[in-house]
């Protein structure tokens, strides 16, 4: 047997994990679930967006919740369409640890400093 | 294939190249190591975005009031209900690409073309649709982003009074006309009639056989051209446009009704950012700066040196970042089609594996998921 690079254990390799019919038919489900989860939460951004406007008072919590309805969709994104969720825990952590933490770092950073520069530009212009 | 990890594998069997440590081929691998890369390059646009909106002084544009339009709907008021649709397109594209990975997984190679070619259908959809609503973005609205006096900027609503011609009066060459035209001596302009080159029956629009009469869409060019570059004048009733030739040309157009007025930068104690003006004064205002004869007073469209959105940034973003990740669907369509032909050659059936739909379906899902944060920190937020 040539050298493989999927080898996972003993004489397993993750090229060669097919599903039958039966569990096909419990992903497309799945797939379906999360398509119908996707609109809904598209089309109540959509809504929010049209009905609220950016002076009204609620707007600080709208905005936050856009944020978080964001993330969740991209979450199901990730985890089910692209199967990081069905990865083994190291490659997912792998992927998503470094990623989360830089973002959050440069977000932080970036946004900090932004708000920062916009009260000088306030003061001084 | 999770469930490996619980098993015990000394150090030298785990790492030692035996097996691979992550349970997964190289090539998935290395195309979630590039989606890491791409994403970081999303994620530094994004916050950059962030940066810039956070440190503007003035009123950044709301996503319902740029893009409002449907096509074929005309001017009808319909707030993002285009960008719903084209969110929805990728949805959808990505739900029939992860379906053809599933029947990747059985090996059925009609499941995975069906839905590979939908897929591919659902990426030309969204491609289309980003051409019509740049190309919209692009050629801006009727009123545009108006400079006032005192040098701050005001967007504009109100109802457009349609051009019915431009009549030629002083044909380029004609020296001692078109400086009449100018009205620049300040003599009458009652005989500026006597020069007009056309004998047409002005204002009814039907001298589309006649060069010298100009209508629809090329008048409205002429027209828009004419004001961007500061070459409108007004004596009494009459209007007269100068294009980039020297051509001069009487309009007969309806009357603009300005409705309102929203100041988005204030560059004096007269203004204050989102102050919105109404009425008659936004009229006068609007009107003083059509009429001013100085170029740049009233902006139309957007390209990257300026926009009648909002700031100079919110257009090179919205270029920048819609059209990297444009072409990233682009890409994703071509990479598909590659894939398919092999599908359709029996390439993945004599592999034994459909790991390449898998691969390709990887970048196809990322590119919705960037579309998933551009939507929401352009459009909503």
């Amino acid at each position: 047997m040539d050298a493989r690079d999927d080898l996972i254990i003993n004489d397993q390799y993750s090229l060669d994990a097919h599903h039958s019919e039966e569990a096909g038919k419990k992903i497309r489900r799945k797939i379906w679930i999360v398509t119908i989860i996707l609109t809904l939460i598209t089309a109540v951004e959509i809504g929010m967006g049209i009905q609220f406007k950016r002076h009204d008072d609620i707007w600080e919590v709208i905005k936050w919740s856009f944020i978080v309805m964001t993330l969740v969709k991209a979450g199901y994104i990730v985890l089910v369409f692209m199967h990081l969720g069905d990865e083994q825990k190291n490659l997912k952590w792998t992927i998503l640890g470094p990623y989360l933490l830089f973002m959050a770092y440069l977000l932080f950073i970036s946004l900090t400093e932004a708000n920062y520069v916009y009260d000088m530009l306030v003061k001084y212009l | 294939m999770g469930g490996h990890a619980s098993q015990n594998l000394d150090s030298a069997t785990m790492w030692g190249g035996k097996i691979s440590p992550f349970g997964s081929s190289y090539g998935k691998l290395m195309m979630w190591f590039f989606l890491v890369s791409d994403a970081l390059t999303f994620g530094g646009l994004l916050t950059a975005y962030g940066f810039i909106r956070h440190t503007y002084q003035g009123e950044w544009p709301v996503g319902e009031e740029v893009f409002h339009h449907f096509p074929f709907m005309g001017e009808t008021h319909l707030p993002l209900i285009y960008v719903a649709f084209m969110t929805f397109i990728l949805i959808v594209s990505s739900v029939t690409m992860v379906l053809a990975v599933e029947a990747g997984h059985r090996n059925d190679r009609k499941a995975v073309t069906k839905w590979m070619i939908a897929t591919v259908i659902g990426g030309f959809i969204f491609l289309g649709s980003q051409v019509w609503e740049w190309s919209h973005f692009i050629h801006g609205s009727h009123f545009g982003k108006v400079q006032l006096a005192d040098g701050s900027y005001a967007t504009v609503e109100g109802e457009y009074g349609a051009i019915d011609s431009l009549v030629l009066v002083a044909p380029h060459g004609h020296a001692e006309h078109a400086h009449d035209a100018h009205g620049h001596e300040g003599h009458g302009h009652g005989d500026e009639h006597g020069h007009e080159v056309a004998h047409a029956d002005h204002g009814h629009g039907h001298g589309e056989e006649n060069e010298n009469v100009k209508t629809g869409g090329e008048a409205d060019h002429i027209y828009r051209h004419a004001i961007s570059a500061g070459h409108i004048h007004k004596h009494g009733d009459e209007v007269m446009v100068a294009d980039d030739e020297g051509n001069h040309y009487r309009v007969y157009k309806q009357e603009n009704k300005i409705e309102s007025l929203k100041i988005r930068e204030a560059y004096s104690e007269a203004y204050t950012v989102g102050q919105v003006i109404e009425g008659d004064s936004a009229q006068m205002l609007y009107d003083e700066a059509l009429y001013s004869g100085s170029p740049r007073r009233i902006i139309f469209g957007a390209h990257l040196k300026d926009n009648e959105y909002g700031p100079v940034q919110y257009g090179q973003f919205f270029f920048f970042i819609t059209g990297f990740h444009g072409f990233h669907v682009f890409s994703g369509v071509i990479i598909n089609l590659i894939i398919l032909l092999q599908v359709l050659g029996g390439v993945m059936e004599r592999r034994g594996h459909y790991e390449m739909v898998e691969k390709v379906g990887l970048y196809w899902h990322f590119v919705d998921l960037v579309w998933v944060f551009v939507f929401t920190f352009f459009y909503l937020i």
